[in-house]
């Protein structure tokens, strides 16, 4: 029998000063297997390192870079927060 | 408790007195702290001219409820309020306003503090500033990226 790997489909999302070095807000990713964090980021940015410093959330809630994501998941990168 | 990101111009005392009004524990408190955050007109030397707030729709709210939840939590306080603004601010604008009502002021003190500053080291927010002579993100690890 013939199994067919489906493509899982990952949001992810950059803010303020990032976002303009990475030139968009959003994009979207089909991935055959389930990545980290990090290999996201390795998959959007073209292998380029993690800035330091960097921020990431999954779906909302601060993670670190070897979380794993899964189908559906909203990935975000940003700089540190300057609020207040 | 209540959460509210806006993007028109915000008056702290009126949006207390309001919000103070739809408490059910009226005549229960006997302490408000507040903190009133207002945009300066001058940063690491530089005069600056304006400021655009931009911030991480849905994640800041859920942030913002998660730490007055803990405030709840961690003192014996009666309720919370977080109005913060998104969007271009001038100088002398409000840009966050907190408070916390208890039965006394330790708690109230205690709980106010500890919101503003979970807000300003975690809630995603960013600033970016205009100056006389381009525009620049602020950073929070001293390290500043003139864009113009």
């Amino acid at each position: 029998m013939l199994l067919l790997k489906i493509p899982m489909s990952i949001t992810v999302k950059f803010f303020a000063s990032l976002r303009e070095q990475v030139g968009y807000n959003e994009t979207s990713i089909n991935v055959i297997k389930p990545l980290t964090v990090a290999e996201v980021w390795a998959q959007v940015c073209d292998n380029a390192p993690l800035p330091p410093h960097i921020l990431m959330a999954v779906n909302m809630e601060y993670v670190t870079q070897d979380k794993s994501v899964q189908e559906n998941d909203e990935v975000a990168f940003f700089p540190p927060v300057t609020g207040g | 408790m209540k959460i509210e990101i806006l993007s028109e111009k915000l008056n702290p005392y009126e949006c207390l007195q309001v919000y103070e009004k739809t408490l059910i524990a009226q005549g229960k408190w006997g302490a408000v702290s507040t903190f009133v955050g207002t945009m300066r007109d001058y940063n690491e030397g530089d005069t600056v001219q304006s400021m655009f707030l931009e911030h991480y729709q849905g994640m800041t709210e859920k942030y913002l409820y998660t730490i007055s939840e803990m405030a709840k939590q961690r003192w014996d306080i009666l309720d919370t309020l977080i109005i913060h603004r998104i969007g271009e601010v001038q100088p002398g604008d409000t840009i966050v306003l907190v408070a916390a009502w208890a039965g006394h002021r330790a708690p109230a003190f205690e709980a106010c503090r500890f919101l503003i500053e979970e807000l300003k080291s975690r809630a995603p927010f960013w600033k970016k500033e205009t100056l006389n002579n381009g525009v620049r993100w602020v950073e929070n690890c001293s390290s500043k990226v003139l864009c113009n």
